[in-house]
């Protein structure tokens, strides 16, 4: 009898389930993603978790202002007399929102920007990074206020300025990403058997871009949702959408610090560190997952693949 | 009768642009004048050291390196600056197989995508019933049988060996009429080599491919290439039938080769040449003979003139100028 037995053969490393074998190993990428799960179903489901209605007239009495917690209303009343655990269910939806779309321009802009000048090289390049470089230099948060200030303060308008702020690191990532990709040989096969430019980015580049630009997807989001969190936080969103920063906003410009009422700001705050955290863990768990420089590779060792001698 | 057809060629590499300190623009002098031909369906062996231009000379074939000046015919039409759709053309006529199966093959692709891409590229095989089947027939061509268990795998579950053979699929299928071969064995494992060779060699009889055959071991050229071009610093110094150049070679560098190759008989001993020196810079070619400050019969003209390409017997050309003149085979 030999001395040692090999268990069984690794998983495919390939495909949505190979994948997904090594995610689930990754505890950082796991509780992130459970983080982002439940924000996103209390985004969903916002009016039938939310005990009241946010945005329904109510009479208010002096009592009502800054009502501590009670069994009625678990984190209390704000200064209009409005349940505050409604408030920040459906704020949620905006943070959400805001994150996801204005994080989809920027990876587009920093995506695309990224690939053609990696790809194409000279003077495109040239042109491109340097204007990388100056959006990278221009403070993003003067500059959004500058231009959220001069349009009219709407949702959209906040998701566009985010989105068209925050591309720039994604930009100089992919491109050298980009750069590396393109000298490897099955580019040069590729061109070799007569395929164009066009080509050669659709099914060798972006393939191998791809998670790079899903990861930093991910990180992106968490950056945009602080992005609008600050903006409302300022008073420079739309007034008429419900979100945290608004929240934080209304409740440090009317007095809840002096009035004690701790739960009309923790709250959305603690809603922020939620996503943003989440947001954060997920991307740096993907990065390690889809990374193989990182961490484990097909080739890599797992606890499986390893002989262990007969007995232990 | 040709299908290529090569006419002092050249291919420069700039390595410093000329600047306010640099007046002079220095040059890499990867092909440096290369003239010959490929015949219809035979096997030509272009043997050189590595750094000689061998793989830029492969390149240059299809186009993508652009010649600096010199011509190539293929079938007879000029092709040296062909742009755009002509190109595309020309790849579709000329395939290469590269040296490293491991990296020549996008590992975010199947085996099937990767056989097929050539067939999407130049919009053929019709249907996508009609592609996959002329992907099962080049994978079958290719020794992967059954093709139907590989066309779903992606390449980091092949070996070396099959990779190669997913590669010369993906050539086979456009039905080329030239196979461009850059060192395709040299990353395989000695037992795979011959596998890889004989493949080579039995679609060179099926199909009437002519071959470029890449190589730095005259080992395995010996084994199936009809002729062979000896390359030493971008300039073919030797080019002959292979029983020729292996029992009378004329250029000294080209005995120097053989002279280090083993040979299996143990009783049997050969005098070695060991050449002195290294490779010079391709920046700074010597004068006269490329090959002069490491020859071992120099004379004092060869640092002044550079030999002239000749035919020294039927059918087997040198560049040399002490070559033939005395009896340098002992």
């Amino acid at each position: 009898m030999s001395a040692v037995i090999t268990s069984k053969a690794p998983p495919p490393a390939t495909g949505f389930l190979g994948f997904w074998h090594t995610f689930r190993r990754n505890k950082m990428a796991v509780v992130g993603l459970f983080m982002l799960v439940m924000a996103i179903l209390t985004a969903l489901f916002a009016p039938q978790l939310a005990p009241y209605d946010p945005k329904a007239i109510t009479r208010v009495t002096i009592e009502d202002i800054y009502a501590r917690p009670s069994a009625a209303h678990w984190l209390g009343k704000d200064d209009a007399g409005r349940d505050v655990l409604s408030s920040f269910i459906y704020g949620s939806r905006v943070s959400l929102i805001v994150g996801f779309f204005a994080s989809m321009i920027s990876i587009f802009i920093g995506g695309v920007i990224g690939i053609v000048a990696g790809f194409y090289g000279g003077r495109v390049e040239n042109l491109l990074m340097r204007f990388t470089d100056v959006m990278l230099v221009i403070p993003d948060l003067p500059l959004t206020v500058v231009i959220v200030a001069l349009t009219k303060p709407s949702l959209f308008n906040i998701i566009f300025v985010i989105g068209i702020v925050g591309w720039t690191g994604t930009a100089r990532l992919v491109r050298s990403q980009t750069l590396a990709v393109k000298e490897r040989k099955f580019v040069l096969r590729a061109r070799a058997i007569g395929a164009g430019n066009l080509h050669i980015i659709r099914y060798h580049i972006l393939p191998l871009v791809l998670p790079l630009l899903v990861v930093n997807t991910v990180l992106i989001i968490s950056l945009a949702i602080l992005n609008e969190s600050t903006l409302s936080f300022l008073g420079l969103s739309d007034p008429t959408t419900l979100s945290w920063g608004q929240m934080l906003n209304f409740a440090f410009t009317r007095g809840a610090m002096s009035a004690g009422a701790w739960w009309v700001l923790v709250t959305p705050g603690l809603g922020i560190v939620w996503l943003v955290l989440g947001c954060t863990l997920l991307g740096q768990g993907l990065e390690q997952v889809l990374n193989p420089r990182l961490e484990a590779h097909h080739l890599a060792a797992g606890p499986g693949m390893v002989a262990r001698r007969l007995g232990d | 009768m040709s299908i290529i057809q090569v006419q002092n060629l050249r291919k420069l590499f700039p390595t410093q642009k000329a600047s306010l300190w640099q007046k002079e623009e220095q040059f890499v002098h990867a092909i440096d004048g290369v003239t010959f031909e490929l015949r219809q369906g035979e096997v030509l062996a272009l043997v050189g050291e590595s750094g000689c231009g061998k793989s830029t000379l492969a390149l240059t074939l299809m186009g993508l390196e652009r010649a600096t000046s010199g011509h190539i015919f293929f079938k007879g039409q000029e092709v040296t600056q062909g742009r755009g759709r002509d190109l595309k053309q020309l790849r579709r006529q000329i395939q290469m197989v590269f040296q490293d199966p491991y990296e020549s093959l996008n590992p975010t692709m199947r085996i099937a995508d990767i056989v097929a891409e050539p067939l999407m590229v130049h919009g053929l095989g019709g249907s996508k019933a009609a592609r996959m089947e002329r992907v099962v027939q080049a994978l079958e061509d290719a020794g992967l049988k059954p093709a139907g268990s590989f066309l779903h795998r992606y390449p980091h579950e092949l070996s070396g060996g099959q990779r190669q053979r997913v590669v010369i699929a993906g050539a086979l299928v456009l039905e080329p009429t030239v196979l461009l071969a850059d060192e395709p064995v040299s990353m395989l494992d000695v037992s795979i080599r011959a596998e890889i060779l004989n493949l080579l060699a039995d679609l060179r009889q099926s199909r009437g491919i002519s071959i470029l055959f890449i190589t730095h071991d005259l080992g395995t050229v010996a084994y199936f290439a009809d002729r062979i071009a000896v390359m030493y610093l971008g300039r073919i110094v030797e080019l002959g039938e292979t029983a020729q150049i292996l029992q009378r070679p004329q250029h000294p560098y080209t005995k120097a080769l053989l002279s280090v190759m083993p040979v299996p008989n143990p009783r049997l001993r050969r005098e070695r040449i060991i050449l002195q020196g290294e490779t010079p810079n391709p920046i700074q070619l010597p004068t006269g003979c490329r090959f002069h400050p490491r020859c071992p019969i120099v004379q004092p003209h060869c640092a002044q003139v550079d030999p002239e390409w000749r035919e020294i017997l039927p059918a087997h050309q040198v560049a040399c100028h002490e070559a033939g003149r005395r009896d340098n085979n002992e």
